[in-house]
């Protein structure tokens, strides 16, 4: 069993309360001036955007297979039994590679230290180890934001859009999208409204590239194979001209 | 009085050189005391810039020639090139060393370069990029250190590095084959932000054909320069049937190109009027117009020609890569990315310094053949 989170857009206020919890979690400064900026950085690692009347919210979306964790060089980024993707900031070389393959644009980068960070959710890794859940689930005064086994969670998004066909857009964010995350969101609207990248295939990211990788073993032998041979054939050719005479030479 | 007798006999490249330098010292200075964020315009939406782009993924190709004529003269047996191999070699050699310099100024942990050889992910593409630039950078060092160990005469190695070059070159040719592919590997985790005209799934095999193609246009350059620089001849017959490799090899890369657009339904976008579009097309130019010249003799023949296409291949090759790793990916990343001068400032500091110690290393070592006629042993196949 793995946890999850369930965003409901249809409950959410804009109160903000997630993300000031989220950053008294990770220790990082917030205040109006913070709050106003509506996108995700190294001092904000969740966030409401505001979309006219409605709200939703950024977070990483802790896929069930993570492009981050694929493209890392050094495994620094690790998809947990738990569920939630966590960083391993001894491992991280500061490539940044996880950034740019992020289909979600998630990770953020303490671009102003001189020893930067990769900064993202974590789904408040240590309180899911206790038994507890997330602090943006927990401060939620609508209940908007909810934690638990993400079983459950699945069926109670399908519970809510089973009950109110009207009311919601029948579709679970993240259930399918680059093969399913841990972060599911529920709307009124169609994603593309909310902002919510729409366009992203079914099947997870990291196959793109492991189809390739998968044939260097194949490339190394039979290339090693087919160099020597080459070698071989070439420079025989030159033992037998040797052995024939002069004639070639001139 | 030292210093300004010194100031005053400072030719207008060494004063270009010196101002570049020093810029790049200083540019070096911001990075690393003052942090990414200062010294590039690098954001969250935009990770990767100009040191990537342009020092890593054109660093790394420009360097191409290194396999590509160590695998026809070792391996194909095409003993004519000989003369211009272990210039090619060192070229090669020292694009990988600043390469890995241009990484040290990109990584943000930049002392944690060695992590990939102790924390494995053999999914990551770029763990394998990591690995084959090291070990290939390796093997270029032992193919050249035959040109150091006979200047000091030391010849007890000398013999040992004898008996392994073959191995050694055909580790270099699978190497390189390998992360030149890989480098558009990188892209391949990117289809929802690389614009359709270059995302695809043959990006890898592209990388590797237009490496293959700068790699021949790269040591014609190369000859090119050195023959003006140390007075040498140049070997205009050897150059001249290398060009017809290359206009066949970039024939085949345009063709696939476009195969590629109309099997992806992306040809349309061809002619959609959008920045894009336009430097897609200066790509591909700056590819097909030497095509066209090298199918004539009379250009393959004429130096200055000859040298034009090689500019030209270059230029389109840096156009690929740049479109790929920058222009490419604006869009679909929301944003837009103009280096800041520090950025250009460390790439600029980087390629003099290459230049400088290429020159160095040149007039120290036998780098290149004694000036016995060598070309007149090329038999009838010089370019007919």
């Amino acid at each position: 069993m793995s946890k999850a989170i369930l965003y409901d857009t249809t409950k959410c206020i804009g109160c903000r309360a997630c993300e000031a919890a989220c950053a008294e979690r990770w220790g990082l400064p917030y205040d109006d001036d913070i709050a106003k900026r509506e996108t995700l950085s190294e001092r904000k690692l969740t966030t409401i955007v505001t979309h006219g009347e409605r709200f939703t919210r950024r977070l990483c979306m802790h896929c069930e297979e993570p492009t981050c964790a694929s493209v890392c060089p050094v495994g620094a980024l690790e998809k947990t039994s738990l569920g939630p993707v966590v960083y391993h900031e001894d491992r991280c070389i500061g490539c940044r590679y996880c950034m740019l393959a992020c289909p979600f644009q998630v990770p953020a980068y303490e671009w102003s230290q001189a020893l930067p960070r990769v900064k993202k959710c974590d789904m408040c890794f240590e309180r899911q180890q206790a038994g507890l859940p997330t602090a943006c689930a927990e401060i939620c005064p609508t209940q908007a934001t909810i934690c638990g086994e993400r079983e459950e969670l699945i069926a109670e998004a399908r519970r809510r859009l089973a009950e109110n066909p009207e009311g919601y857009y029948q579709r679970i964010y993240g259930l399918e999208e680059v093969g399913g995350t841990s972060v599911f969101i529920l709307t009124a609207v169609p994603f593309e409204e909310l902002g919510l990248r729409a366009n992203l295939p079914r099947q997870p990211l990291p196959v793109l590239t492991w189809r390739v990788l998968s044939l260097v073993p194949d490339i190394v032998t039979v290339g090693t194979a087919l160099l020597g041979g080459i070698w071989w054939i070439t420079h025989r050719r030159e033992e037998v001209a040797a052995a024939e005479g002069k004639e070639r030479k001139s | 009085m030292n210093l300004a007798g010194l100031i005053r006999r400072l030719t207008v490249w060494q004063w270009i050189f010196a101002v570049i330098v020093l810029g790049g010292l200083y540019a070096t200075y911001l990075r690393f005391l003052h942090g990414l964020g200062s010294a590039t315009h690098l954001s969250d939406q935009f990770p990767w810039g100009l040191w990537i782009g342009f020092d890593v993924l054109c660093g790394v190709g420009l360097a191409a020639g290194g396999f590509t004529l160590a695998a026809i003269v070792h391996i194909f047996n095409i003993e004519r090139y000989k003369p211009i191999l272990r210039a090619t070699i060192l070229t090669a050699f020292l694009g990988y060393v600043l390469v890995i310099v241009a990484l040290l100024f990109d990584l943000g942990r930049p002392y944690r370069i060695w992590h990939p050889l102790v924390m494995w992910n053999p999914h990551s593409v770029m763990f394998e990029v990591a690995w084959c630039v090291m070990l290939y950078t390796t093997v270029l060092a032992l193919e050249f250190a035959p040109a150091v160990l006979e200047r000091f005469q030391w010849h007890a190695p000398l013999r040992l590095l004898q008996v392994v070059s073959i191995p050694l070159v055909i580790a270099g040719v699978i190497l390189s084959t390998l992360h030149q592919s890989s480098l558009g590997s990188l892209y391949l985790i990117v289809p929802h932000k690389l614009y359709p005209l270059w995302y695809t799934p043959l990006l890898p095999l592209f990388f590797f054909l237009s490496a293959m193609c700068v790699g021949f246009a790269m040591t014609i350059f190369e000859s090119w320069h050195s023959s003006r620089a140390f007075g040498r001849q140049l070997e205009v017959p050897l150059l001249a049937s290398m060009a017809r490799v290359l206009a066949v090899l970039l024939s085949v890369y345009l063709l696939l190109r476009f195969v590629d657009l109309r099997h992806r339904g992306a040809l349309d976008l061809v002619v959609v009027p959008r920045i894009e579009t336009w430097l897609f097309w200066l790509e591909i130019a700056l590819m097909a117009v030497p095509v066209v010249l090298l199918f004539r003799r009379s250009v393959r023949l004429r130096p200055g020609a000859l040298y034009a296409c090689a500019v030209m291949v270059i230029f389109g090759f840096v156009a690929h890569r740049l479109n790929v790793s920058v222009t490419g990916m604006e869009a679909g990343s929301g944003t837009s990315y103009v280096p800041k001068w520090t950025e250009i400032m460390v790439t600029l500091a980087i390629i003099a310094v290459g230049f400088a110690v290429f020159r160095i290393v040149a007039q120290y070592f036998p780098v290149f053949p004694e000036e016995a006629p060598r070309p007149a042993l090329a038999p009838a196949a010089g370019d007919d």
